[in-house]
């Protein structure tokens, strides 16, 4: 008994190794490029945990990587794999923004959650299509979502330069493209005099939240039992390719709640450069890091997420001393997922050898006339 | 709006068209061996952006597009060995380690690009290869035979790719490797061996479609500037039916779409051009709802090859 404790224990530490070796690489890099890593390393460290403003600002950044991230979990449970956060993220922000851009003033306490509602119902939209076309079409749904997020980013920049385009800017010569500025009134309130704001706490909530559903209810027992095994599940009667359009919905929605919580707590308009990454700071695919890290597990994704918002927030302080340009985070975590999914081959193997040691004991134990007296 | 109706902005589009072609061939081409063999290499557009960073460097520094080739060709070269080692080796979900490798392209690739050029550069690339006789051939010889010679490159892999799939025995083992690794293996061919060949092929000729971006279609190299055309280039394998022909089809109704996009805005018609843009991903979708019903994919296409004791 004691020995498969401690092989649990390696199961869940597996990733921190695969993320040290990750790191390890990434020294070399940095050597070559003619930076020292301890002093690299050590000023990420610092620029993430060195105050409590960083604290703070590291907790910012993992907002979106949780919300997206929990999505995730849902998605890869059903063995869906959906790399569209980036665009559910904007679709559900520019239709949240929207809500508190035209609805009619002294609409009060009402404006926020049902922005954030919009937000969630629009990631959801965006979510369903390739669920959809994945399940009665049989389109690749990894191709359709990255195409999805390329149609979200024109759409929004279409929207930003003309339609949603701040009134002020539109008269301008510069034509920011950017949308008017929130009601004061609309902002998600801040826990703290630092940028922190009630997104954490939601998204810790959803955490719980997403928790309970995958492991307490039917439907996330479902969603699970259609990745484990579809022919299974179709055998035990789960309509198996609705459970898929259901986990991608609500992978989109949980990010499209992650690009609307980015509107109303921190920047309180949307604007663009042309680019996703421009809105979304690349968490629709962080979050992806967040959730393999915490092996698709909703609670693992909470520190996972706290993890890479600080390698996030470390990066400009990289920047700052190193000159070693921010854009290293984004290939890092790229290494990091490349190292976590290969690393699971280790785990596999011992789930392997436990199942056959396990078999051979009952094999052992019970005598093999047992079965013949009744036959 | 009268130049639209112009013969000469047609066989612009046209002749743009076969240029812009080349990219997409190259990746698409790589792409469909490697499925062919059972990977989905989904690094497709990491290992562009690192071809097309490095092609660039290369010839910026050397004032040699061949040096640029050659490099983009290894730094394909290591990615795909790389996306080998962890698909066949490690057996990682093929789609998210696909997906790692793309991210550590678009941050290596931007992070050198910062640190060693820091500013837009050009270069001068491969130039247009006039063919003697055929060039002279009345709208033809204008649009096929005035292009680089990486556009000739590109399109003669085509029937090359076919050939070596369908009458090669090494086609013979790509094929048996993605249909029935279980057959292959127990007749003696090595699954680990193939799909080491195939992948690594595949990451060279990402790299390669890269470097006629950076080198010869645009000759400049900015951060992510393949935008997605990697993953088009993979969706192009499924809509080709993984034979190249049909690839080669549609990596030019794919160019064609983006020349007159962009010839279109370059004539100034009233359409906003971030919704023409957004032309070839919808294109992308449809044309993945419209193909994938209609062929089968490789049997073993993503699945790991174990030998079962």
């Amino acid at each position: 008994m004691k020995r498969l404790d401690f092989a649990q224990i390696l199961d869940a530490l597996l990733p921190v190794f695969a993320t040290f070796a990750a790191l390890a690489v990434g020294a070399v890099m940095l050597l070559v490029l003619g930076a020292n890593p301890i002093q690299a390393y050590g000023a990420l460290l610092e620029g993430a945990f060195g105050s409590a403003n960083a604290l703070a600002e590291t907790a910012v950044k993992a907002v979106p990587l949780l919300l997206v991230g929990l999505g995730i979990c849902i998605a890869f449970r059903a063995n869906v794999i959906n790399i569209g956060g980036e665009g559910q993220m904007i679709v559900g922000a520019i239709l949240g923004t929207v809500v508190g851009l035209r609805l009619p003033d002294g609409s009060g306490w009402l404006v926020v959650p049902l922005a954030l509602l919009t937000g969630f119902v629009g990631g959801a939209l965006w979510g369903a299509i390739p669920g959809a076309l994945k399940a009665y079409f049989g389109v690749n749904e990894i191709l359709s979502t990255v195409m999805m997020n390329a149609i979200a980013v024109q759409i929004m920049n279409f929207l930003l330069r003309g339609p949603l385009i701040d009134p002020s800017q539109a008269e301008l010569a510069s034509q920011i493209p950017q949308t008017a500025s929130l009601d004061q009134a609309y902002r998600l309130p801040r826990l703290v005099p630092t940028r922190l704001h009630l997104g954490a706490v939601i998204a810790m909530a959803l955490a719980v939240a997403v928790y309970v559903l995958l492991w307490r209810t039917t439907l996330g027992y479902r969603i699970r039992a259609v990745g484990e095994n579809p022919d299974a599940s179709r055998y035990g009667g789960i309509r198996v390719r609705r459970h898929m359009v259901i986990a991608l919905l609500l992978s989109g929605a949980f990010a499209g709640l992650a690009g609307v919580t980015q509107v109303y707590g921190l920047n309180y308009r949307m604007i663009t450069d042309g680019s996703a990454t421009g809105f979304t700071g690349s968490a629709g695919f962080n979050g992806i890091v967040a959730a393999l890290f915490g092996q698709l597990h909703p609670i693992g994704t909470i520190p996972a997420s706290f993890f890479f918002g600080a390698l996030l927030v470390g990066a400009n302080k990289l920047q700052r001393v190193m000159q070693v340009p921010s854009s290293f985070i984004i290939g890092l975590n790229g290494l990091v997922v490349v190292f976590v999914v290969s690393s699971d081959i280790w785990r596999r193997r011992r789930q392997r050898r436990r199942l056959i040691a396990a078999t051979r004991k009952e094999e052992r134990e019970t005598p093999v006339t047992a079965g013949l007296e009744v036959s | 709006m009268e130049s639209i109706l112009r013969a000469s902005f047609f066989i612009g589009i046209l002749a743009s068209g076969v240029r812009l072609a080349t990219p997409y061939l190259y990746a698409a081409l790589g792409e469909t061996l490697s499925q062919r063999s059972g990977v989905l290499n989904l690094g497709v557009e990491g290992q562009m952006l690192m071809g097309a960073f490095a092609a660039f460097y290369v010839t910026f520094q050397t004032g040699n597009v061949w040096l640029g080739m050659l490099a983009a060709m290894v730094v394909g070269l290591v990615m795909g060995v790389a996306m080998a080692f962890v698909s066949v080796n490690l057996q990682a979900v093929q789609g998210i380690s696909g997906i790692g490798f793309y991210l550590f392209g678009l941050g290596m690739s931007t992070l050198l690009f910062q640190m060693l050029l820091g500013t837009v550069e050009t270069v001068s690339g491969f130039s247009p290869v006039t063919i003697p006789v055929l060039s002279d051939i009345p709208v033809i010889g204008e649009i096929f035979f005035r292009q680089n010679i990486l556009v000739y490159i590109a399109f003669a892999l085509v029937p090359i790719v076919h050939f070596v799939l369908q009458k090669t025995t090494l086609g013979l083992k790509i094929r048996a490797v993605g249909e029935n690794p279980e057959a292959a293996d127990s007749l003696g061919v090595s699954v680990a061996g193939v799909r080491y060949i195939t992948v690594t092929l595949g990451g060279l000729l990402s790299g390669v479609a890269g470097a006629s971006m950076s080198i010869a279609l645009l000759n400049v190299f900015q951060q992510n500037m393949t935008s997605g055309l990697g993953f088009i280039a993979v969706a192009l394998v499924y809509f080709g039916g993984w034979r190249p022909v049909g690839v080669m089809l549609g990596a030019l109704l794919f160019s064609m779409v983006n020349a007159l996009q962009l010839r279109l805005q370059v004539e100034g018609i009233p359409v906003p051009s971030d919704l023409m843009v957004m032309m070839p991903y919808v294109l992308t979708i449809i044309a993945l709802v419209l193909t994938v019903q209609r062929v089968r994919s490789p049997s073993a296409l993503t699945k790991p090859f174990k030998r079962e004791g």
